[in-house]
């Protein structure tokens, strides 16, 4: 294998020949490869991606400084088991069973549905990024998260209230999140189920026959 | 007998140019990759489209396993050390300074305070299956939790992000409990550790 001789084959007269030093290299390109090896699992070049949320605080609000949300652009979204995702729009009608819809997390559920309500801000975002990307490559990063900001911002903007059920998993939960920065939903907040939620599942769950029996929530 | 000899041959391959990359190699991934940090659970964490990189320093990870166990870890080692001693005071434990080197090696923080002397004193690799089973305490009576981010917060300063790194099957009432608990001490901004996807075309 690698190995490095030294001295050479040179003969001069009255001088004793050189003897050629053979140099293993093997163990070393072995130790080497051993080493890499050790490296290459142990340790990473990459360090881990987080998605940033911030939670609303538990302090009661007064009524006035209490945000008023038009029914047309609010949206309750209900993570259920076996990742099923069910919604709402605006204020639930608690005497039809059918308010209370069913999709997933597939591109063609929630991800439509929430794209297709937030269809001016997505237009807006991604001229956005056609300008940051190919057309004005020199915009830097604070002034298209400035403008992405603003832009997502909008007064018109979806509001999304997530509720996660006790069967709902981690995951569930990072998906529905994930599904607000694809759709560039800025207004969202994690909230818990109320009694009324979980009358509307019920309900659907029966098709009806839970709300024929049971008293609706009061408002 | 060896009458008949079978000829040797001898092939020279020069490997000195394969040795020389490899140690080229070996080089470049010593100086430039961090160790992962040895976790007592390995969780697989959920996929998001978010780029943003956990920063290196000043970091609180408050790990989830499957079954709702919680693990805590502070990657500065005098922060560590402090946060010990402030639990210590607040349960009237003094720790030596074995114990003190032997909390600052576990790269996690898991144990119910009553059981952090005994379990302090085990060698590493016995609190390794130790730590697996138990995880800092979150319920209601007995909320450790709450302790240790508080103490933690206060050494690491306002700098301090706290990371909530949790699997993708672990049932959401376990993450509310840790999330509940944050927010009830007004951390309300940390972030959720995830891995990397790629956002969908046309957005």
């Amino acid at each position: 294998m690698a190995s490095i001789e030294t001295g050479g084959g040179e003969e001069k007269k009255g001088k004793p020949k050189k003897q050629t030093l053979r140099v293993d290299f093997t163990p070393m390109v072995d130790m080497n490869m051993l080493l890499i090896t050790f490296f290459m699992f142990c340790t990473t070049l990459s360090k881990p991606q987080v998605m940033d949320i911030a939670m609303p605080t538990n302090e009661k609000l007064n009524e006035d400084e209490e945000v008023k949300v038009k029914e047309s652009k609010a949206i309750t979204l209900i993570l259920g088991e076996n990742d099923k995702v069910y919604y709402y729009t605006g204020i639930p009608n608690y005497e039809d069973y059918t308010t209370l819809k069913e999709t997933d997390f597939s591109p063609e559920g929630l991800r439509a549905l929430l794209l297709d309500r937030n269809k001016t801000i997505v237009a807006k975002m991604k001229e956005l990024k056609q300008e940051k990307f190919v057309t004005n490559k020199k915009m830097s990063d604070e002034e298209f998260q400035a403008r992405s900001k603003e832009i997502k911002g909008d007064k018109d903007g979806q509001v999304v209230v997530i509720k996660p059920t006790a069967d709902a998993n981690y995951a569930n939960l990072v998906d529905a999140l994930d599904e607000m920065q694809i759709c560039s939903i800025d207004k969202y907040a994690i909230v818990d189920m109320t009694e009324g939620d979980q009358f509307l599942l019920e309900n659907l769950k029966t098709k009806g026959a839970y709300g024929a029996q049971a008293a609706p929530p009061k408002k | 007998m060896g009458k008949i000899k079978v000829k040797k041959q001898s092939t020279f391959i020069d490997m000195t140019a394969m040795s020389d990359v490899t140690v080229l190699l070996l080089t470049f991934f010593m100086l430039t990759a961090t160790f992962l940090p040895k976790e007592p659970v390995q969780v697989l964490t959920p996929a998001s489209v978010s780029e943003r990189k956990i920063s290196e320093y000043n970091v609180l990870t408050i790990l989830i396993d499957t079954q709702g166990r919680v693990f805590l870890n502070l990657d500065d080692d005098n922060a560590k050390k402090s946060v010990l001693q402030l639990m210590g005071q607040d349960y009237g434990i003094t720790f030596n300074d074995k114990q003190v080197r032997s909390f600052i090696e576990q790269s996690h923080i898991g144990v119910p305070m009553s059981r952090m002397s005994a379990f302090l004193d085990m060698p590493l690799s016995a609190q390794d299956e130790e730590i697996k089973k138990m995880g800092v305490p979150t319920d209601s009576t007995n909320n450790q939790l709450t302790r240790w981010v508080k103490h933690a917060r206060e050494i690491g300063g306002d700098n301090m992000q706290i990371a909530i790194k949790s699997d993708q099957t672990t049932p959401y009432p376990d993450v509310d409990k840790v999330m509940k608990i944050l927010v009830a001490m007004k951390e309300n901004r940390y972030s959720l550790v995830t891995t990397l996807k790629k956002m969908p075309e046309g957005l």
